[in-house]
């Protein structure tokens, strides 16, 4: 009676239907649902089309298109002609054997490890740090979590300024200090810039990892430290037979979660660097950038964009199990 | 994520012992925030110091000089309201595409559910760079290159999916009965979702929105992707123009960072409360 008020039209039909499928001249007792119930099922699935519309041409079609791409000699012609030649694995090939794959691999693996690794470390401190009771906690936490809010461009930008070799407030706080005399290139030397990446991109994560970790210490119900302490466990022993078993499931989510959102980084290194000085801080997205968006060459964005995803999933199938074990308990 | 969640607000109902007020960790804390809020203080610091004096920028501002935000506002204006009439339509977009569906996936169990959410979780997984890789040849043949309505409609891709997921953990906990209830007076669906679940869903439509907001006004894939000439601009790549040559005006630059930030300062001050909701559902994010 719900629906005749929004669709009244529509309820003429519906009881057509129904007068076939259960008029006495049906004889099969086949239990199928009333139409009234169709209708309801047709109608709520409705109010999810447009998700899952969106959802198809944003995330959908364009996974199904990059691996279309890459099997195509995709260029820029291609725009003006329409033409994309198939030409098999060959931009595979060309991606993954060229010289800066194993460079951008290499850079990939040890951005995201650094990051992640520095992130969750000083992200737990902090969390554990703010487990105490202290006035002005719960303000201060929350405004721990500006770098995380502010677009990475500006973050990229503002560390650019503090890491700049002559005049960056990093140096010259540094060199009052007495540390050093000269300028560090932080930004501008191959042997230093991945490094300097890496720091900022921490910087940019440890408000994530602290939240996440407060939230799963907080969990973490007191009787079990009191009941610990009566037995001995405290301080670095109620850590590792207390808060570590319990905070574990929070742990692997944290840590997995960043990892995929670390393997997609590219505003940091391409505000901060470019992938320079020398592809020093080239990975495999801002490589698949440069393929696709200086060189032209989608066919080969495209495919070394496949390999991130496929790095990805293998993380996002770690991610679904580390999840689903957080909600079991 | 929904359990964390859950769990800590009903923690925070449990009333805690105050134990002695233990200023000594304040301190520790305020230097801790201190050093990480440091770029924030020195981007203000900056874009407060005198045209092209690249030499010495001093520690404080002692003699604030706007200049560069004169020639920030002068640059990049136009761009910043790019920006704000973008991200104003994710957010329009956003929370029209998400609301509905939360609700669908919450309250009716819909079946493909799970599947629904899955594909959510895995489009979380997909790089930008492989949606702006297809979308731009896409978006060539269609003619969406260069345009508003095409980013609003790339950058809800960072919001759509968090939406959804906040604002149905909101709506798991919402009781049925008071849909039920509404229903037997004779609401139909969309009355009852219009009249009775979206007021009750506030708090999360408006976390949700905030959130929004922030990844379109933050987007800068899209922005880099899917604009080819000066027609469309958000602040974001004017910012990148900036800082992709050689820079000898910081102070601009950082004026331009600052103006650029205030969404986010703004809403951590004055929307603290749903900003938290966010980063704890910000798990799935």
């Amino acid at each position: 009676m719900s629906l005749a008020t929004d669709l009244p039209h529509s309820e003429g039909q519906a009881v057509g239907g129904a007068m076939k499928t259960h008029g006495p001249g049906t004889e099969k007792p086949v239990p199928r649902r009333s139409p009234r119930q169709r209708r309801e099922r047709v109608f709520q699935w409705l109010f999810l089309v447009p998700a899952v519309v969106y959802m198809t041409l944003f995330f959908g079609y364009p996974v199904v298109k990059n691996v279309v791409m890459s099997f195509q000699e995709y260029t820029t012609s291609t725009f003006f002609t329409g033409e994309a030649p198939w030409v098999g694995f060959t931009n595979y090939v060309t991606v993954l054997s060229s010289s800066l794959f194993s460079t951008s691999l290499l850079n990939t693996v040890l951005f995201t490890i650094g990051s992640i690794v520095g992130q969750f470390v000083i992200g737990l401190a902090l969390a554990i740090f703010f487990q105490r009771k202290f006035p002005l906690n719960g303000i201060l936490r929350s405004l721990l979590l500006l770098p995380w809010l502010l677009p990475l461009i500006v973050s990229s930008a503002v560390w650019r300024w503090i890491l700049d070799k002559d005049s960056g407030a990093l140096n010259r706080f540094l060199g009052d200090l007495g540390i050093i005399d000269t300028g560090i290139p932080w930004l501008t030397s191959t042997s230093l810039a991945l490094i300097a990446v890496v720091g900022v991109n921490i910087w940019i994560g440890i408000p994530f990892n602290l939240t996440i970790l407060y939230g799963g210490l907080q969990e973490i119900p007191d009787e079990l430290y009191e009941a610990g302490s009566l037995d001995g466990a405290t301080g670095w022993k109620a850590f590792r037979h207390i808060t570590w078993p319990m905070l574990r499931p929070v742990v692997s989510v944290v840590l997995v979660l960043g990892v995929v959102y670390t393997l997609k980084v590219l505003d940091i290194i391409l505000g901060l660097t470019n992938g320079g000085p020398a592809n020093s801080t080239q990975t495999i997205a801002t490589q698949s950038y440069n393929l696709s968006f200086h060189e032209f060459r989608f066919g080969e964005g495209a495919a070394l964009g496949n390999v991130l995803v496929i790095i990805s999933l293998v993380f996002a199938v770690l991610y679904l199990r580390a999840s689903r074990r957080a909600v079991d308990e | 994520m929904t359990t964390v969640l859950k769990a800590r607000t009903l923690r925070r109902t449990v009333p805690k012992p105050t134990g002695r007020k233990n200023w000594g960790y304040t301190a520790l804390a305020i230097f801790f925030l201190a050093i990480m809020l440091f770029p924030v203080y020195w981007m203000v610091n900056a874009s407060l110091q005198p045209n092209g004096t690249t030499l010495e920028t001093s520690w404080f501002p002692l003699k604030p000089d706007f200049t560069g935000y004169a020639t920030a506002i002068n640059e990049q204006a136009g761009n910043l309201g790019t920006s704000l009439i973008i991200s104003l339509g994710s957010v329009a977009l956003s929370l029209a595409i998400a609301a509905p569906a939360a609700y669908a996936l919450a309250y009716f169990k819909v079946r493909g559910a799970g599947v629904v959410l899955f594909a959510i979780l895995i489009s979380q997984m997909i790089p930008g760079i492989v949606v702006a890789n297809a979308l731009y040849t896409a978006y060539n043949d269609l003619g969406l290159l260069n345009s508003i309505p095409g980013l609003i409609l790339a950058d809800s891709a960072h919001g759509i999916p968090f939406a959804i997921l906040i604002i149905r953990a909101f709506m798991n906990g919402m009781p049925a009965s008071v849909i039920e209830a509404a229903r037997v007076d004779g609401a139909g669906h969309l009355r009852a979702f219009w009249s009775i679940v979206l007021p009750l869903s506030r708090n999360s439509l408006i976390t949700a929105g905030l959130f929004t907001f922030l990844f379109a006004w933050s987007d800068f894939l899209f922005a880099l992707t899917l604009t080819t000439t000066e027609a469309v601009r958000p602040v974001t790549l004017g910012i990148f123009q900036y800082i992709g040559a050689y820079v000898n005006d910081w102070s601009s630059v950082m004026a331009t960072a600052v103006l650029a930030s205030i969404p986010a300062i703004v809403l951590l001050v004055a929307a603290q409360k749903y900003i938290a909701a966010g980063t704890t559902g910000g798990a799935v994010k």
